[in-house]
């Protein structure tokens, strides 16, 4: 009994619990490109770019403030810093739609076309962001590290295997259910979230209906701006923060969101939490588990990893292609893009 | 001007240019700028045969060129026979395990009636054959990977010349491009734009990773080379008479030397492309192309041929940007994965097409030579114009040292702008598409 | 003058002429019922009524103001009420939702006017929370009926409503279109079950090739022998 509760704790120190918070980052991106494609329908190639941008001025608030002596106890100072990261980004955000997207949504332009200008605002942003803060990783994780240590976890129950909680893989959870129960609350009970989703299902009776494109518009960008820094912070938050990492995120993004169903925002938090699972599932070593739980000839040892964790992007792919083949509505079912 | 001027006048404005950079700066890098113009010019031009002359969005042009660098690699590496015997025959027989498999789950994918049936057993096949090929593939990849490990540590090439390689580049990306295309083509454009930027990224995963097959981040370094080594020429006795009778520095002389036959070759190879594209372009296939891409022609009326003369155009386009990446692979003279950035190898040759002129091929061409002159001289641009605007600053100002080290960086910020003003204010570009249809 | 009226209306899209010298009006508490063969431009009619097409000449006059330059949604505004042939729902929203998108423009209190729709629609209020692409056809035309009657207009115009739904569903809607014009909206709509429309029709217009052809009654227009020979099938 005791092999199977260590084996657990294995499990859950190594897959469950990572895979909730990597699942919770996912979800909020996916949410975000979602609803971009829903209201503007194109698939928005700078959403990475603008995770990072809004994690960078987070960072930086996070800094002036820690300077200024203020700190949340065992809290990360980040948490008071992210509305400031949040309102630079939703004001960078509304000024990209106007200089660039705008002009398009006039011109009834192809999708195709967006994605493209989508590109140069990843060149913008990314400069931007190697302007300001440069290209090296950043740290700016402060407060209590752990809610228990390896070392508690031991104490309380005995166990061979030991189990660490740190702060931020909590934060990142806590912060993630919280913001989608907020944007959920928004998009279904809220006049201007349901014109929003009026907007996104039949756009010319939306019209008709005195729907100003704009505002729907404008706040897609809004909440996508908030979405793209709470993810982006709580990424850097729980590893660390790398401009060129978020670059590499959007193809699980994506993945999340098309597994999911494109267009569709329960879809984008299945999707993610899907993408995350299956890539630590599958990059993950068995060994001790198996010793745990199968009979002694069954033992090996190596890794028992199905694949090495550089090929954890592979795996968010297959699943995405397999998805493709199989229901391209994704999961939850949502628009062929 | 003429619409006949403009062509020849860009292209000279753009040799002037590098020539301005021969004189202020040397004649080594001005040659160095050219040959990476050339190589881009052709990324350029498979990237406008998919999206140009069919509308395709293949963001994974980072992958198809390491595909072209991969083979590089292993057409003109030696072989290293220790690790050969240590672990070749394990890695031919996962190689014929994996088409096994893969000729299972095709039969299987034949056999079975399409259901829950058929998903089952192709998941049992897939699962089999997994563990089957790892028992086979983890102890050959140990046995390379620990032979020599510090020089070698991987099989190796085949020894044979590495211009070779050129086609085989192209071969292997088009054959990634057929398997791709199969799976991807056929729905919106998105799921091509993603699925492409995917496989590249996996393509780049692999060859960081797989240390037996290229040595992974530990790179490849010393390849073989299709013109003379400089050292080699500085010794030479026709090569000595040259320079002593030209009056110039045999140092320098002998890089300006290597440089211009690599920009001849590269020449060569840019001009039958080129010569290829041309044609294709105005052949009744290339007409249909476009007249796909414009809508022109109802799915309806074209049937089930619309995808796969996509699937056509996707490996054509995907083989140039393959040849392009081995071409680079041998003027770099080594193989390094981490160098490949989507932002650098991908995003910055959509660049080239959309200022170049999409659609058009000397538009692309004139696009890579454009793009990639700025996207180095950039750098000293930017450092000499954050002198400029810092020259009033302390010299140990802290903003001004910040905006000089970070000046590099505005390359970026220009070339998002650029293609953002190129796609709005002049969406045709330098080079407009000839449209044979006038309006 | 009729309180809607469309006079003289010739155009089309961009290229040769849909209407000529077409002219369509309805009353308050009327319906109003244009038929005629199949690309007579019934709905292009409609549609230049409701400014989805510029029109070269005539104008469209609304409680004796003239509203032929406003856009589709400030005509909206003005109170008219316009339900598409088809896309006419928001079919991811629940019907409800449905109902208060078609309320978006007013800033009032929308409940009393949801209670209307359900009174009319009682079949409405028992699938008010389930998403309106869920429904039959004929229950999606209730809610976009429904949606249309949220902004309280005074006309409410209605593209071929009963496309697609079957006999015993069409007969149901025009009993709620009666329902909705003794309330005192104007109601013009298009139809290509002439003979049923005409039957509750105030007034009909006969359209040929984007002409008036016949112009009269409902009942007066069942009696003609030439319009039963031509288009009601004898």
């Amino acid at each position: 009994m005791e092999s199977y509760a260590n084996a657990f704790v294995v499990l859950l120190n190594f897959l469950i619990i990572p895979g909730l918070a990597y699942g919770s980052q996912l979800a909020l991106g996916a949410l975000g490109v979602t609803i971009i494609y829903s209201v503007l329908r194109f698939s928005n190639f700078a959403h990475g770019e603008a995770m990072s941008f809004g994690a960078m001025f987070t960072i930086l608030t996070t800094w002036l403030f820690q300077s200024w002596g203020w700190h949340l106890g065992p809290l990360p100072t980040a948490i008071i810093a992210l509305p400031v990261g949040c309102l630079v980004t939703v004001i960078f955000l509304l000024g990209t739609d106007k200089l660039v997207y705008q002009f398009y949504r006039k011109q009834k332009a192809a999708p195709v076309i967006y994605m493209i200008a989508s590109v140069g605002v990843v060149f913008v942003m990314n400069g931007i962001i190697r302007f300001i803060i440069g290209p090296r990783d950043q740290s700016f994780a402060d407060g209590a590290r752990f809610i228990f240590t390896a070392r508690d976890f031991k104490e309380w129950f005995g166990l061979s295997e030991s189990l660490a909680l740190r702060s931020t893989t909590v934060i990142t959870i806590v912060t993630a259910i919280i913001v989608v129960a907020i944007v959920f609350w928004f998009l279904n009970k809220t006049r201007t979230g349901k014109s929003m989703r009026a907007y996104s299902d039949n756009e010319d009776l939306a019209l008709l209906s005195g729907i100003d494109p704009d505002k729907v518009v404008r706040v897609a960008w809004i909440i996508t701006a908030i979405l793209a820094t709470v993810a982006g912070t709580l990424y850097g938050l729980d590893k660390s923060y790398k401009p060129f990492t978020y670059l590499q995120l959007l193809l699980p993004i994506f993945a999340a969101a098309i597994v999911g169903g494109v267009g569709n925002p329960v879809g984008a938090i299945v999707g993610g939490l899907v993408i995350a699972f299956s890539e630590i599932a599958v990059t993950f070593a068995y060994t001790k588990v198996i010793a745990y739980t199968l009979p002694e000839f069954m033992h090996v040892d190596g890794l028992a990893q199905l694949l090495s964790t550089d090929y954890k992007f592979a795996v968010s792919f297959v699943i995405l292609v397999v998805v493709l083949l199989i229901k391209p509505t994704g999961i939850m079912g949502g628009k062929t893009i | 001007m003429t619409e006949r001027n403009r062509i020849p006048f860009l292209f000279v404005a753009m040799a002037v240019l590098l020539i301005i950079v021969g004189f202020l700066q040397s004649w080594s890098l001005s040659l160095a700028i050219l040959n990476l113009c050339l190589i881009s010019a052709i990324m350029a031009l498979g990237v406008n045969i998919q999206w140009g002359y069919a509308g395709l969005v293949n963001f994974g042009v980072m992958g198809f060129s390491a595909v072209g660098g991969l083979m590089a690699v292993l057409i003109s590496y030696p072989p290293v026979l220790e690790a050969w015997q240590a672990g070749g025959n394990g890695i031919m027989l996962s190689i014929l395990l994996t088409l096994i498999a893969i000729a299972a789950c095709v039969i299987a994918y034949r056999m079975l009636p399409a259901g829950r049936n058929r998903q089952i057993g192709l998941a049992i096949i897939l699962a089999i054959s997994f563990f089957v090929i790892r028992s086979v593939y983890d102890p050959a990849v140990n046995a390379i990977e620990s032979t020599n490990a510090a020089s070698t540590g991987f099989l190796g090439g085949f020894g044979m010349p590495i211009i070779i390689s050129w086609a085989i580049g192209g071969l292997a990306a088009a054959g990634i491009a057929w398997v791709m295309g199969k799976i991807t083509l056929g729905l919106r454009s998105d799921y091509l734009a993603i699925a492409t930027l995917g496989i590249s990224e996996i393509v780049v995963a692999v060859l960081k990773n797989e240390d037996w097959l290229n040595r992974g981040v530990k790179n490849v370094v010393g390849l073989p080379r299709p013109v003379p080594f400089e050292v080699n020429l500085q010794q030479a006795e026709w090569f000595i008479n040259l320079s002593s009778w030209l009056g110039v520095d045999i140092v320098e002389f002998s890089s300006i030397y290597v440089k211009l036959c690599y920009s001849l070759l590269f020449v060569a190879v840019l001009l039958v492309i080129l010569y290829l594209s041309e044609k294709a372009l105005r052949s009744p296939w290339g007409r249909m192309m476009r007249a796909i891409r414009d809508n022109e022609v109802s799915s309806n009326a074209m049937g089930k041929n619309i995808t796969s003369r996509h699937l056509q155009v996707f490996i054509l386009g995907s083989a140039v940007i393959g040849i392009a990446g081995a071409m680079l692979t041998t003027l770099d003279g080594q193989f390094t994965p981490t160098s490949y950035q989507p932002l650098r190898f991908t995003f910055l040759i959509w660049v080239m097409v959309i200022v170049g002129g999409s659609g058009n091929n000397f538009g692309a061409i004139l696009g890579g030579f454009v793009i990639w002159f700025f996207w180095v001289e950039a750098e000293p641009l930017g450092i000499w114009f954050m002198d400029v605007i810092t020259s009033g600053m302390a010299a140990d100002n802290p903003l001004k040292l910040h905006l000089i080290d970070s000046a590099a960086h505005m390359r970026l910020i220009v070339m998002g702008v650029v293609l953002l003003v190129v796609l709005r204010f002049s969406p045709r570009g330098l080079i407009p598409e000839k449209t044979s249809h006038g309006h | 003058m009729s309180f809607l009226i469309g006079e003289n209306m010739t155009g089309g899209y961009g290229g040769a002429d849909i209407l000529t010298n077409c002219t369509i009006g309805v009353e308050k508490g009327e319906i109003a019922v244009i038929v005629g063969p199949n690309g007579a431009g019934k709905s292009t009619a409609m549609k230049a009524i409701f400014g989805m097409l510029n029109l070269r000449e005539g104008k469209i006059m609304m409680d004796g103001e003239d509203i032929g330059a406003l856009t589709p949604q400030a005509r909206v505004h003005k109170g008219m009420g316009f339900v598409p042939q088809t896309n006419n729902v928001f079919t991811s929203m629940t019907v409800e939702e449905n109902l208060e998108m078609g309320a978006y423009i007013r800033e009032d209190d929308i409940s009393s006017t949801i209670a209307q729709v359900y009174e009319l629609f009682p079949i409405l209020k028992e699938k008010r929370l389930q998403p309106a692409g869920e429904l039959s056809g004929g229950q999606r035309q209730q809610v976009a009926v429904g949606r249309a009657l949220m902004t309280q207009p005074k006309v409410l115009m209605l593209d071929e409503p009963t496309a697609g739904v079957s006999p015993i569903v069409m007969d149901e809607l025009f009993d709620r279109i009666i329902e909705v014009a003794r309330t005192g909206i104007a109601i013009l709509m298009v139809e290509q079950n002439a003979k049923q429309a005409l039957n509750i029709a105030d007034k009909g217009y006969v359209l040929v090739q984007g002409e008036n052809r016949f112009t009269d009654t409902g009942k007066a227009l069942m009696e003609n022998p030439e319009v039963r020979k031509s288009f009601l099938g004898g």
